[in-house]
């Protein structure tokens, strides 16, 4: 089961080492991981997603909670939070297929960011399972390069993290 | 007051109450060790191994329970403390280790005697520190310390490039310090306590497992008075020896590996097992599948992360043992006839119990032909002081003496469980001895691990350190070389020491008194003779060789399928 769990920490060197090295000390992988200083400067904002049974998650959580530099860990596996990711994929786009990657483009509300005779490089952003969707729609044209920024997340409702 | 950067190192240690530090020089400490020259109110013991004054920190923190300090120079020196850094990780001792580092305008250049000691000691630290101005440098000390001691206690490093050593800035100490994102549970919940001891009085088996928390949480006596309001069995760890008393009728001394049978059937049939302060280890547990299988188990452990890493919990309490225990005794005394009822309850089950002890007693097939390692150690019991602390290092000795000694108090036995660290007991008996001057400390050593560090014999002549050296000499790796004979068809590969050493005339070319036993008659005398020699001295024992450690629970196999006599 994939897991998205937000870590706020002290924005201080090393503290990223500390906690990927509590998921490759047990030979976990980090699915996606984006990481960003929050409103309040001194605290970053650690974004991960990852997989594995509910026990060793568990333990995950608790021992990033036991790191002296974590503030707080939020899982957003119950569906408490809104999960967003940016995506820039760069697609053959010749003859024929330039206006299906526009008509596609179109649907998921993309953007083209750059244009060649022979590729378009588009910008989309969404959930994560959208983004999936049009890479697979986008796939069969020919990918030629893909970033994803991984995925961030905010909790729904009136309240920030601090409650 | 403005000073420089190795001046406030000194004046912040001070402050923590430190007196006592074991240190090796070097290039990038050496201004450290310029300002110690004048510094008259801390104490300085020069190990002959980096590594050895790891350990004697954590043999002096363990002894006395205040947070030991160790210094080492970049490099080479950063590296050697690394198992002692590990060492002290796995069995949560509170420690602060400073080490020098290349000028900051230097780092990430492989400068000379440059390595990454933040990066390769953040798995084995609690936490640790780069030190990147002077004008930090006292605020991250008393956090070093903070951490070290407070919560689930643990070694910290700190880290300090020489430029900052040399840096001058104003010297002010934090009086006190709170960190947003470092807030050790403490108290446990009141409801779960009462819900615990609910649980606990409508037991008709229950077991108390005790770990080197109650150790460090200098709470053996609120152990004790507890379970012995309720007449409760004990059993503890190796690292919990001592905080229940294993002359108490109600003892069951250790479990696990190398437990008693007694120890061990308790587990395995209790209907309510109430952990505390102990986190389940493999050598612990045997087969997880198979423990415990029909109790409800309590759980008390500052440590969030040790509840239901390995086992199943149905009540956790996080929170000081101390405070949790002082809490438990209150609503233990607040129900008085249910108290009775218990007692009256656990009657069989004690009868049990009984029977198991009558059938497999904590025992050795004695012998006077040879000399018996178990019997050193009863004598040794039976010969020292009754506060006397005793190091070990790793091996069948190790368990020997955990067997064998009856521990009554705690912080009377350092000996590296998690890690089983060999060269750990000489060293750690020295930073005990250091911390208590006056009182006996034994080291029971074998004759392989005591020459992992044997050349702290001349740290401890030099120190005027009366540690008293036990070598129980089989002249093998004896540990592995039961593990071979028991399940590699006795293929003895590279367990046998073959040179035999000299450990008298060791003894005398470090300036210490060395005696020798051979036969059983020898024992007593020898160990007679030992004490009553002032100053360090080594007593040899030149045991049956092929002994074995006994009971033993195969790794892998449930608690109940102990090999008892092989
Ligand atoms: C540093 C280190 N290396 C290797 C081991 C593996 N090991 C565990 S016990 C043991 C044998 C110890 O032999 P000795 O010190 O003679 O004690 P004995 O078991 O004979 O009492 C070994 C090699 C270890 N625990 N630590």
């Amino acid at each position: 089961m994939k897991h998205t769990i937000s870590v706020l920490v002290e924005n201080e060197f090393g503290v990223l080492s500390r906690v990927a090295a509590l998921f490759s000390g047990r030979g976990f992988n980090i699915d996606s991981l984006s990481v960003a200083p929050t409103n309040d400067e001194s605290i970053s904002r650690i974004t991960l997603v990852t997989g594995g049974d509910e026990q060793v998650l568990e333990q995950i959580s608790k021992q990033l909670n036991k790191l002296v530099d974590v503030i707080k860990v939020i899982d957003f596996t119950d569906g408490s939070g809104i999960e967003r990711e940016m995506a820039l994929i760069k697609v053959t786009a010749e003859d024929e297929s330039r206006a299906e990657v526009l008509r596609i483009v179109d649907i998921f509300r993309a953007k083209i960011i750059d244009v060649t005779p022979k590729s378009y490089t588009i910008e989309a952003t969404g959930s994560p399972t959208k983004i999936d969707a049009i890479l697979e729609l986008l796939r069969p044209l020919g990918l030629k390069e893909l970033v994803r920024t991984g995925t961030v997340a905010i909790g729904r409702g009136a309240k920030g993290w601090k409650g | 007051m403005k000073m420089n950067g190795a001046r406030i190192l000194l004046e912040c240690l001070k402050k923590e109450g430190v007196d006592l530090v074991f240190g090796y020089p070097g290039g990038t400490v050496i201004n450290i060790y310029d300002e110690l020259y004048n510094f008259k109110e801390i104490r300085h013991i020069l190990p002959r191994h980096e590594q050895a004054g790891v350990h004697a920190a954590d043999g002096y923190a363990r002894a006395t329970g205040r947070v030991g300090v160790a210094i080492a120079t970049s490099g080479p020196g950063a590296t050697n403390t690394v198992t002692g850094i590990a060492t002290a990780y796995m069995d949560s001792i509170p420690m602060v280790i400073i080490t020098g580092q290349v000028p900051t305008a230097l780092i990430g250049n492989d400068a000379f005697q440059e390595v990454d000691i933040v990066g390769i000691t953040r798995p084995c630290t609690k936490h640790n520190f780069l030190v990147k101005d002077v004008r930090e440098l006292a605020t991250i000390l008393k956090k070093a310390f903070y951490i070290a001691r407070t919560g689930r206690p643990g070694p910290v490093l700190v880290d300090i490039p020489k430029d900052v050593q040399i840096a001058q800035t104003e010297f002010s100490y934090p009086e006190s310090i709170e960190l947003r994102s470092y807030k050790p549970t403490v108290e446990g919940h009141p409801k779960q306590i009462e819900r615990a001891v609910e649980m606990i009085l409508g037991a008709k088996k229950p077991v108390v497992y005790v770990g080197g928390g109650v150790v460090l949480g200098n709470a053996a006596a609120e152990l004790t008075e507890f379970c012995r309001t309720l007449e409760l069995p004990v059993t503890t760890t190796l690292m919990g020896l001592g905080s229940f008393p294993e002359n108490d009728p109600n003892s069951l001394r250790m479990l696990g590996m190398h437990g008693t049978y007694y120890a061990n059937m308790a587990m395995t049939n209790t209907d309510v097992l109430v952990a505390v302060g102990a986190r389940f280890d493999d050598r612990v547990t045997g087969k997880l599948s198979t423990f415990a299988p029909h109790a409800r188990i309590i759980h008390i452990d500052v440590d969030p992360t040790s509840i239901k890493k390995n086992v199943r919990v149905d009540l956790p309490i996080v929170g000081d043992v101390k405070g949790v225990l002082q809490r438990m005794i209150k609503v233990a005394e607040a129900n008085k006839e249910k108290v009775a009822l218990l007692k009256e309850a656990m009657l069989p089950w004690k009868e049990e119990i009984a029977a198991w002890k009558e059938k497999h007693p904590l025992t050795y097939k004695h012998a006077s032909s040879v000399i018996k390692p178990q019997y050193v150690i009863e004598k040794l019991r039976e010969l020292s002081n009754p506060d006397a602390i005793v190091a070990t290092d790793v091996g069948q000795h190790q368990m020997w003496t955990a067997q064998f000694f009856g521990f009554t108090a705690p912080r009377t036995l350092l000996s590296s469980g998690g890690l089983g660290t060999m060269g750990y007991g000489l060293p750690a008996a020295m930073g005990a001895q250091a911390g208590f001057p006056g009182r006996q400390v034994i080291c029971v050593c074998g004759d392989g691990g005591v020459q992992m560090n044997i050349q702290e014999l001349a740290t401890i002549v030099q120190n005027r350190l009366p540690v008293k050296l036990v070598i129980l000499n089989n002249n093998f790796l004896g540990m592995v070389r039961q593990w071979q004979e028991l399940f590699f068809d006795k293929r003895y590969s590279q367990t046998c020491m073959e040179l035999p050493i000299d450990f008298i005339k060791l003894a005398e070319a470090y300036g210490a008194k060395g005696f020798q036993a051979t036969r059983h008659e020898e024992v007593e005398e020898t160990i007679k003779k030992g004490f009553a020699t002032d100053g360090p001295v080594i007593m040899e024992f030149k045991i049956a060789r092929e002994e074995k450690v006994l009971p033993m629970v195969p790794a892998g196999a449930s608690l109940n399928e102990m090999v008892l006599n092989a």
